[in-house]
């Protein structure tokens, strides 16, 4: 039987065009929840500064959250921080060593943990022991009335659950970054001087060279941000879990992975943002070699 | 008696009848989704009403609305002539003095004692605080018929219904004008859900107090309220009809002909379990055995 080639080439014809409006329409929802979402956590920050300058926060909500995010993350952050000092140390050394300049390990790794490592390993730390606790305890109590419970009593949730926390994440995360740089030159002098025989008095010559008050800055500074984000999406995933265990276990997780991703995006843009500062001040710049 | 309760009681007695929560064409939509459709209901201070309706038709969601947990997409919700949704965050603070909610699972803070759990409205409106708090949490929580040993407990170490009484004894804290309580017996075993009951009715006779049930409940409900609603689900029901079915003393529940009222006081399926076994496909039955066997069962009765 003939076929209508008109016909054929119609159907092909709309099918394309169904497809792409599909993919349209499919992309268009993504975009729309992206910017809504953008929207949400915009909002969701904004009313947690108009808290932490409106209502001074309580002692006992304060304490807990400050123990937990400084005094119990303490150990986990030595411990890491001291291992990637001494991975750094193991890594770098053959590659300096093969062109003679294995004494100035001690500046490759200081300023990469002082720099770099520190902070974002701190970030880390925090994002995947404290962020997801975080949103796993607001998950929870979103989903048992217990944030209901807390409004129907005349209490805030944004003022009594988010800003301890924030305060907490943002004002402790810069000391658990000294731990981290502190622990990884401890762990990279011990492995680069006492098991790879670099000769100490030159591995801490070129630490205190190249290594300066700047670099220590600016790990320091990038840490409030980091803080301030792993608390904004953690709680903001807690307040906008969905019912039931799943629900809880998503928040948990995405409170982890978009804390990590904006850690990472952060870190560029700050990165770029002190470069720009430091070269302004000393146009020259420190030079390893 | 407290003079509180004495000054709460001459204040109500001085305002009359005239209702102390009124909602007025409220309506509660998610997205394209509506929960409920112009619902008007005047509940008079001091009355206990029992709200009624299966699942999903918006009971809990009028409750929330009531005590501005939720805000309305249309319509009003006005608590002793002030419309709740007009009010700023600081009078709105103050008007939650006045609400207790008892909420469906307690919805106690997991990382709280029982103490500091009843203690958190004091706490949070600044009244009263040391000795004579304590003995105010000690004071509720006997109401409740729960020992003192109980307050250095945290909440998963109490039972269900113990939870709930704690969840009632923090709601009593402030001497409320209004309690709502969202399922206070579901989950619970025939004598604690008496219990519950009884600690409702004893609740109404010693606080000058108004309060709204949602429950699902027939025999709590008959024995505890001095009025029933019953709502129904929006999408069920046929143009132009109210979604309030019923609202009447319960005495009436054995008189009304509407037959979705019947259904649900009898607990009765009826016509929804065949709806539930048709696919989509008109006439292709999801579980053929069991229609089988429903069918079977009618013929037998026959």
């Amino acid at each position: 039987m003939a076929t209508d080639p008109y016909l054929h080439n119609d159907n092909l014809k709309s099918r394309i065009m169904a497809g792409l409006g599909r993919v349209t329409n499919a992309w268009g929802g993504v975009a729309v929840q992206g910017i809504s979402t953008l929207g949400d956590i915009s909002l969701f920050t904004f009313q947690m500064l108009r808290w932490m300058v409106t209502a001074r926060p309580k002692r006992e909500t304060l304490l807990p959250n400050f123990y937990s995010v400084g005094v119990l993350s303490l150990p986990v952050v030595a411990l890491t921080g001291t291992f990637i000092g001494m991975v750094l140390a193991i890594q770098s050394f053959h590659q300096f060593k093969s062109i003679g300049m294995e004494t100035r390990l001690g500046a490759v790794i200081n300023m990469s943990l002082v720099r770099e490592l520190g902070p974002v390993l701190a970030a880390t730390m925090l994002a995947g022991r404290v962020g997801s606790a975080m949103a796993a305890v607001i998950g929870t109590m979103r989903v048992t009335e217990q944030i209901d419970a807390l409004i129907s009593m005349g209490a805030n949730p944004i003022h009594y659950l988010v800003v301890p926390r924030f305060l907490a994440c943002v004002l402790l995360i810069p000391a658990l970054t000294v731990m981290a740089d502190f622990m990884g030159i401890v762990g990279g002098y011990f492995y680069s001087v006492i098991v790879l025989g670099i000769d100490h008095a030159q591995y801490l010559r070129n630490s205190r060279d190249f290594v300066g008050t700047f670099d220590l800055f600016s790990g320091v500074f990038k840490s409030f941000f980091f803080g301030a984000v792993i608390a904004i999406v953690s709680c903001y995933r807690g307040f906008h879990c969905q019912p039931g265990a799943d629900g809880v276990g998503r928040a948990a997780t995405a409170a982890f992975v978009q804390s990590f991703v904006m850690i990472l995006a952060l870190d560029i843009v700050l990165n770029l943002f002190l470069d720009a500062i430091y070269f302004a001040i000393w146009p020259s710049g420190a030079k390893l070699f | 008696m407290d003079e509180s309760i004495v000054d709460q009681l001459a204040t109500a007695s001085s305002q009359g009848p005239r209702a102390i929560v009124e909602t007025e064409r409220l309506t509660i939509q998610f997205g394209r989704q509506t929960i409920l459709k112009d619902v008007s209901i005047s509940i008079p201070r001091g009355q206990t009403v029992a709200i009624i309706g299966e699942s999903g038709c918006g009971k809990t969601m009028l409750l929330k609305s009531i005590v501005g947990l939720l805000r309305p997409t249309s319509g009003r919700v006005r608590f002793d002539g002030q419309d709740i949704n007009l009010l700023n965050d600081q009078d709105m603070t103050g008007m939650r003095k006045r609400f207790g909610f008892v909420f469906q699972n307690a919805a106690l803070f997991d990382s709280m004692t029982i103490h500091q759990n009843v203690e958190f409205p004091l706490k949070q409106h600044g009244i009263p605080k040391g000795k004579q708090s304590n003995r105010l949490i000690i004071d509720r929580l006997a109401e409740v018929g729960l020992p003192s040993n109980v307050m250095p407990k945290k909440p998963a170490q109490l039972s269900g219904g113990m939870r709930k009484r704690v969840g009632l004894a923090r709601a009593l804290i402030l001497e409320p004008d209004l309690l709502l309580y969202d399922e206070p017996t579901t989950g619970l075993d025939p004598i604690m859900s008496d219990i519950i009951n009884e600690l409702m009715l004893r609740t109404r006779k010693r606080y000058p107090v108004t309060s709204i049930i949602v429950t699902h409940d027939m025999h709590s409900a008959r024995k505890v309220a001095d009025r029933i609603v019953m709502l129904h689900p929006f999408s069920r029901l046929k143009p132009g009809e109210s979604q309030v079915l019923f609202d009447d003393v319960p005495e009436m529940l054995d008189k009304t002909r509407d037959r979705r009222v019947k259904q649900f006081v009898n607990g009765e399926a009826g016509e929804r379990l065949m709806e539930m076994l048709v696919t989509k496909n008109e006439g292709d039955l999801e579980t053929p055995n069991l229609y089988d066997s429903i069918r079977r069962n009618e013929t037998d009765g026959e």
